[in-house]
């Protein structure tokens, strides 16, 4: 479904179709960045678990393989959760401004509301 | 017409009884005084088997109301009753419900809001609700709420409104006197209202949505226009909807009800139960020659602006009766009535007056000293009050 682009558009009641969470960038309102060391990292799923943003990523073995930036906001649970001390926590302004403006996924700047689409 | 049956009962019970026949999917409630008779007849029927309902006891009003809001956004039909404090306490969830376009049908017994502490009839209850997105509708009499209920459950629902109703009626005036009412057979009622098909039940689990998601600066203003449209739709929906009941009942109730205002010279505009005291004196008028009219406005969300100004054009004077006050504003009755005749071409004066709050009597001399006063011309920029008392003054009615 495509953005409403008037008031006639905006679907009736308030109402939000499933999984459009998905679309949003909540990657946008980071301030800090959680860096996984994978040497370290014993994938226990703790971060994974604790995450509310759906934002640790996995590989096809389901080993924990870094973090989607295109949804983590930064809030360090992570790192505060991770028994290893695989996960480090660095401002936003360290990474360059390339770097910084799609995270990891880069291309793909979410949709801004896209919840109400 | 022989399925239909009168009885003696009041404006309480007969919204209890209209909810018997509906036998909505949900009540949930809060007894608070005048409303009181509403919930208890209804929790009556309910553990009786006289309706299929689930009656939900809740221990707050705001609880009341919030249950009200998801069971209706669960795809049930709703409704519900309270009055003044209840309502108040009720205040926070009411955008919401309007928002999420849920259709209740809520019988607001109008009583006056604390404090003092006061247990009888005026508006201040509802009035502050004029903002929240419901429909409000003012009732004169028992049968009205009766009929009005019924309608109220279909243009709530109807697809092109979804937008929930407040059914008010005055406070012991109309909830507690007693009067004869003609009931619809059970079957012609579940005939009408038919079966509420939601357009984005929660229950329906192949198709899931969320209600109310937090929405910034970038489509709020587009949800809230949105939601608009549904009260613009309103008058229409009510004609057709209202038409189709009269072919029932032989009754019809006009947005505003107009009084012999026709030819009338001087008019006094009024809601609800004091409307008749009204009606009485201005046919006393007539008898002298004085031609007098009543103008009982039904509606006041949607406000029938368009309907007021060509009912009101012309007449050499108007008289706005509000039974609650704006304080350090204009009265509600009288600053909708003033935004809706200031664009007639030739200048109606409007006078407004504050009466019967807390419960204080409007008689027929009050309504013969307004017409008086409009057939003088004494206009005052502020309101007037009717039945209070002044210093030095001879009124002896408290």
């Amino acid at each position: 479904m495509s953005k409403p682009q008037c008031w006639q558009e905006v679907p009736l009641a308030t109402v939000a179709f499933g999984a459009s969470a998905l679309k949003v960038q909540t990657g946008l309102w980071r301030s800090s960045r959680p860096v996984i060391d994978t040497e370290k990292c014993i994938s226990c799923y703790k971060c994974w678990l604790q995450c509310p943003d759906d934002s640790i990523a996995t590989d096809d073995e389901g080993k924990v393989a870094g973090i989607n930036l295109f949804f983590c906001k930064g809030c360090g649970i992570c790192a505060k959760v991770c028994p290893a001390d695989a996960i480090a926590i660095y401002p936003e302004s360290e990474f360059s401004e390339e770097d910084r403006e799609g995270g990891k996924t880069g291309a793909d700047p979410g949709e801004v509301g896209a919840h109400v689409g | 017409m022989s399925d239909k049956k009168k009885i003696m009962t009041s404006g309480n019970l007969a919204f209890a009884e209209a909810m018997r026949q509906i036998d909505p999917d949900v009540v949930a409630a809060y007894p608070i005084t005048p409303s009181t008779e509403i919930p208890m007849k209804f929790a009556e029927f309910a553990a009786n088997g006289k309706v299929t309902s689930e009656y939900i006891a809740v221990e707050s009003e705001h609880s009341a109301i919030s249950a009200c809001v998801g069971a209706s956004v669960a795809g049930a039909r709703v409704m519900t009753a309270s009055s003044a404090n209840g309502v108040a306490l009720m205040h926070e969830i009411f955008p919401i419900a309007a928002s999420f376009r849920a259709p209740i049908v809520f019988g607001l017994v109008n009583r006056s809001l604390g404090a003092p502490v006061n247990i009888h009839c005026d508006h201040s209850d509802s009035m502050p609700e004029r903002d929240s997105g419901w429909i409000q509708i003012y009732c004169e009499d028992a049968q009205e709420v009766y009929d009005t209920v019924l309608l109220s459950v279909r243009l709530a629902e109807d697809s092109r409104v979804l937008t929930p109703v407040f059914v008010c009626q005055d406070g012991f005036i109309t909830s507690h006197c007693y009067e004869p009412l003609e009931l619809l057979s059970d079957e012609t009622v579940k005939k009408f209202v038919g079966e509420r098909k939601a357009l984005y039940p929660l229950l329906d689990t192949d198709n899931p949505v969320s209600y109310g998601s937090f929405t910034m600066s970038e489509y709020y203003f587009e949800i809230k226009r949105s939601q608009m449209e549904g009260m613009n739709n309103v008058l229409p929906v009510y004609a057709e909807l209202a038409a189709e009941l009269e072919k029932e009942t032989g009754r019809y109730y006009p947005p505003i009800e107009s009084y012999r205002a026709d030819d009338a010279d001087y008019i006094i505009l009024i809601m609800s139960s004091a409307s008749g005291v009204v009606k009485d004196v201005v046919d006393e008028l007539r008898e002298d020659g004085i031609k007098a009219g009543a103008l009982r406005v039904r509606f006041f969300r949607p406000f029938p602006r368009k309907e007021l100004a060509a009912l009101a054009k012309g007449k050499r004077g108007a008289a706005v009766l509000d039974r609650s006050a704006s304080i350090g504003g204009t009265s509600p009755l009288a600053a909708e009535v003033r935004s809706a005749l200031y664009s007639l071409e030739e200048h109606v004066p409007v006078q407004e007056y504050i009466f019967g709050l807390g419960g204080r009597d409007f008689y027929a001399e009050d309504a013969h000293s307004v017409f008086d006063d409009l057939i003088k011309g004494r206009y005052t920029e502020t309101p007037r009050f009717i039945g209070l008392l002044e210093k030095d003054d001879k009124n002896e009615r408290a």
